[in-house]
């Protein structure tokens, strides 16, 4: 992996505030992303895997500013995407594109595949009429799908088509980096495969860099270089996709959500961590650490104060306060 | 690979009519409706009852011999006459042809229901895009002013106006839009907030597609079909609510016909001689069931859960 | 008393569509027994949860049963009256779905929920059904019950609602449960949650559960028997083990190959070519044939029956021309 990171994110925090009544008192804080620092280095694909409410959806958007961060810096080749005057950010986004979880309502359904895949062109470049309608063939036929399909509209498709199609529009401006916000989770097992052969196979053709957003893990362990583990908007442990699931896991929501997961193949299986209650509400998060009222092993510092993300050996994060004690 | 599907070879493309393609796609979700709409019977008749209606006023001058009564001049001499083979309808106070008066008549109400409805959906439709789209306090104003307006009773407004700028059929047609047109904002806008929510417009934003463009290829687009049945159902209640107006002789002034000045100068004959105000009556009656049962099953065949049974 | 609980026989279902008629369900077999957690699972347009709602004649709007049998202790449930099937739903059949916040009434408490549940079933007073409903709530383990059971379902997370929904639906003491799809909108975390309460459910309560998912994970992990289904039709049925380990369908050895494993870490998954069959479409045989690697002529005719594999009468099944496809004996 290179030296220097295509992607670096630093201290990237975004809220959403709910407010209420006449003078829109601020009523509700949630810290969707709490502080996050993660760099993501050219033609890796960095896993992001925590359940609902962790902010790994969230990250993702608001990587591509597609959500407005309160705080931070998004530095994109060391240009920070926050900071960035309209114009600028606008040919900046022909660099990074996202594809969507629900394959249905990732289309407009008033727009054929014609105009979906050719939109991005339309934007950015000078191709028009039958120059267009190519390109927009050859960009389809690269994701698997027939060429003749371009007068088509959305409805016609099953989700893994759809994703095909999301996929060749999210290639046609060349981008470096996507962010795959669960792209395969809406879809069967054996479309599944066909779409992550897919990313895989277009990103080794093309050097292209992933975020991998998911809550499915066995699709992050196949497919990621590095995994980060995200638990109420923060990131509490972030390594290689070797060691964490070679039993490395060092942080215990890691732990337990490995042990969570149903597998077919009893080798593969862990053992059983119940976790007990639920996620917290991301507005009144717990104090400290945010996972301590679930944690089996926490201890009195865990309730007061808030672990940092250390490296605990060899490029290991971790943020814990168990496991910073034992280094 | 995973490439299980038939391949097509780039260059096959350009060789696809791209122009008939686009033709035949596009209209296919409209062919669906029309489907639709085509087998409620009830909802094709309506649409005749319409289409005879406009054609009529339209062509006026043309279908009666008594094209000059029917703009006003007077007949007394013929006045009060029953309906008879000249006069199918009759003829009222003044001795003019019944049926002329209602041709004509039609050409003022149905004009008035056609551009009230016009003028509401394109103040309302661009002003609930806007406040759906952006949000925070642009949506706040805007919804702000949409309430006002609402509080307005339109026939409260049509007479303070008609007070204060004299009766007349562009007064009558300003009063009536300008409490309409809060409606669509409302409609529009919970439409786009739902609409927002979809990955679709984030992609295009992903794009890099300006905030102009989205609303006008994304959003618009998606919303016309509330809107549209909003407006067929409008159409048949602003003639109503113009006929209404009329009648209480704050709209369109005598010669002019109109249908519900009519009602009320042929009010005080209607037991002896109901046929011109009950003509008159008659035809709003018709026009305006046309248009709510049009509008019925233009709102049952744009929903695809009412259109069809679906697993 | 039988062991077998509730039998499947031949079940035909479709569904009268814009698009045409969709043949959901297309000879569905199969047969739970006492106390065992049984997995129907298969991936979108299966039929599998068409076929959890006909148990319960629920089928939706559009649908029609066709065709075949669903017998409870012998008697036919799909010639019932609605009288009759008004017994059973809810005590001595019950169903989870999917999304909890959808099956609850926000209205009114979950509390409340299940005393009007316990009272429509059995014949007892408000009072006593407010202490069975308590005391049922307390069964689960739920923390703190009685703050729960005064709750609204929006006050409470997905995770618990899901489990009072199965506390719900096993209220009035109920044999069987089906569950369609019950963790499937919940995280990973909670779902293990879920799938322990089942299980210990079941060895406490007694009862059947049809687990129906597309996981075949969970199905590993939490089911005694499982039936892989495939356009309507059982592909493979048997021990978990023997399905998952030793499967004989092409199609499970498809989908078994499908998933990723730790040991194919990056290397490409094999797929299976083509997609789902719609259902628009009745080929004359085997519905799984223009994906099969190991497709013959005779697959063409008509489709193959469900029968047992390796020993006569043994509880493997598959419905399969590569393996012999008279009756024995």
């Amino acid at each position: 992996m290179s030296a220097a990171p295509l992607l670096e994110i630093k201290s990237l925090s975004v809220h959403f505030v709910s407010r209420q009544g006449i003078i829109r008192r601020r009523t509700r804080l949630v810290r969707a992303v709490d502080e996050v620092n993660l760099s993501v280095y050219p033609q890796e694909t960095l896993g992001v895997v925590g359940e609902s409410g962790c902010g790994k959806t969230t990250l993702g958007r608001a990587i591509l500013q597609l959500v407005k961060p309160a705080a931070g810096q998004v530095l994109f080749e060391g240009e920070d995407l926050l900071r960035l005057e309209a114009g600028r950010l606008r040919r900046r986004r022909r660099d990074m594109q996202i594809v969507f979880q629900n394959p249905y309502s990732s289309f407009n359904p008033r727009f054929n595949v014609l105009n979906v895949v050719t939109e991005p062109l339309l934007t950015h470049t000078s191709l028009r009429g039958d120059d267009l309608t190519r390109r927009a063939a050859e960009l389809l036929e690269q994701s698997g799908m027939p060429g003749d399909i371009l007068f088509r509209y959305p409805h016609e498709f099953s989700g893994g088509q759809l994703q095909r199609i999301a996929v060749a529009r999210a290639l046609a401006l060349n981008p470096k980096f996507m962010v795959l916000d669960e792209p395969t989770s809406a879809l069967d097992v054996s479309v599944q495969a066909q779409i992550i052969n897919l990313l895989q196979q277009l990103q080794a053709e093309r050097n292209l860099t992933y975020m991998f957003i998911t809550h499915d893990l066995s699709v992050i362990e196949h497919i990621s270089d590095r995994v980060a583990v995200m638990y109420l908007g923060k990131v509490v442990e972030l390594t290689t996709a070797e060691t964490l699931f070679s039993g490395g896991a060092q942080h215990q929501y890691t732990k337990a959500l490995l042990a969570s997961a149903p597998m077919v193949n009893p080798a593969a299986r862990r053992e059983r961590i119940i976790l007990q209650g639920n996620v917290p509400d991301p507005a009144n998060p717990p104090s400290g650490c945010p996972f301590h009222p679930r944690c089996p092993v926490a201890i009195d510092v865990c309730s007061q104060v808030v672990p940092e993300l250390i490296d605990t050996g060899g490029g290991h994060l971790a943020a814990c306060h168990l496991v910073a004690g034992e280094k | 690979m995973a490439n299980n599907l038939k391949e097509t070879p780039a260059g096959a493309v350009s060789e696809i009519s791209a122009a008939a393609g686009r033709r035949q796609a596009r209209f296919k979700e409209y062919s669906l409706m029309i489907q639709a709409f085509r087998r409620d019977p009830l909802a094709v008749a309506s649409l005749v009852i319409i289409v005879v209606f406009i054609l009529g006023a339209t062509f006026a001058p043309v279908l009666t011999p008594h094209a000059a009564q029917g703009r006003g001049e007077p007949n007394i001499l013929e006045k009060f006459k029953p309906p008879s083979q000249e006069h199918p309808l009759g003829t009222d106070y003044l001795g003019r042809d019944v049926l002329a008066r209602i041709l004509y008549g039609g050409r003022v109400s149905l004009s008035l229901g056609f551009l009230v409805v016009i003028i509401a959906v394109l103040i309302g439709t661009p002003l609930g895009a806007i406040s759906g789209y952006y949000g925070g306090r642009l949506d706040n104003l805007i919804m702000r002013v949409t309430d006002i307006f609402l509080a307005f009773p339109s026939l409260l407004l049509a007479i303070a106006i008609a007070a204060a700028l004299g009766p007349s059929f562009t007064n009558t047609m300003i009063a009536i839009a300008l409490t309409w047109w809060p409606w669509y904002t409302r409609v529009v806008r919970a439409q786009v907030l739902s609409l927002r929510e979809r990955y679709f417009i984030e992609a295009a934003r992903s794009i890099g597609v300006t905030d102009w463009t989205i609303i006008r290829r994304h959003v618009i687009p998606n919303i016309l079909t509330p809107v549209m049945v909003q407006a067929t159902m409008d159409l048949g209640s602003a003639i109503l609510t113009g006929a209404g107006i009329s009648f209480i002789g704050l709209g369109v002034q005598p010669p002019t016909p109109e249908w519900g000045s009519m009602i009320s100068n042929g009010r005080i004959y209607f037991i002896e001689r109901p046929w011109f105000a009950g003509s008159a009556g008659l035809a709003i009656f018709l026009v305006t069931l046309a248009f709510n049962l049009v509008g019925d099953a233009v709102r049952d065949a744009a929903d695809p859960r009412t259109r069809r049974i679906v697993t | 008393m039988s062991e077998v609980l509730l039998s499947v026989q031949d079940l035909h279902v479709r569904f009268r569509t814009y698009s045409g008629v969709v043949y959901a369900v297309n000879g569905m077999t199969f047969d739970m027994r006492r106390s065992e957690m049984f997995g129907l699972v298969g991936e979108s347009g299966c039929g599998k949860s068409v076929t959890g709602l006909s148990i319960v004649n629920m089928v939706p709007r559009g649908g029609e049963i066709t065709g075949g049998q669903i017998l409870l202790d012998g008697k036919n449930l799909l010639t019932m009256g609605e009288d009759e099937l008004q017994g059973i739903r809810g005590k001595r059949i019950a169903m989870i779905f999917q999304d909890p916040a959808r099956s609850l009434n926000p209205v009114f408490t979950v509390g409340n929920q299940t005393v009007r549940i316990i009272r429509q079933h059995l014949p007892v007073s408000r009072k006593e059904a407010y202490r069975r409903a308590l005391e049922t709530f307390e069964s689960v383990a739920l923390p703190d019950p009685e703050r729960i059971f005064r709750s609204y379902p929006h006050e409470l997370s997905g995770g618990m609602q899901q489990r009072i929904m199965i506390t719900m639906a096993l209220s009035c003491g109920a044999e069987m449960l089906i569950a369609d799809e019950p963790t499937t909108a919940l995280d990973v975390t909670i779902q293990a949650q879920i799938l322990a309460l089942l299980a210990e459910l079941r060895k406490t309560q007694q009862i059947s559960i049809l687990l129906i998912t597309h996981n075949l994970g969970v199905v590993a992990e939490t089911c005694d028997r499982v039936s892989v289904a495939y356009a309507g039709r059982v592909a493979e049925m048997g021990k978990t083990d023997d399905v998952l380990f030793h499967s004989k369908h092409p199609y499970t050895q498809g989908l078994l190959a499908a998933l990723p494993q730790p040991a194919s870490r990056k290397a490409a998954l094999q797929s299976i070519p083509g997609n789902v069959p719609d259902g628009l479409t009745l080929l004359p045989g085997c519905a799984f044939y223009e994906r099969c690697p190991f497709a013959m002529p005779a697959c063409l005719e008509k489709p193959p029956s469900l029968l047992p594999v390796g020993e006569p009468q043994g509880s493997h099944q598959v419905a399969c021309y590569l393996y012999p496809q008279e009756k024995p004996g």
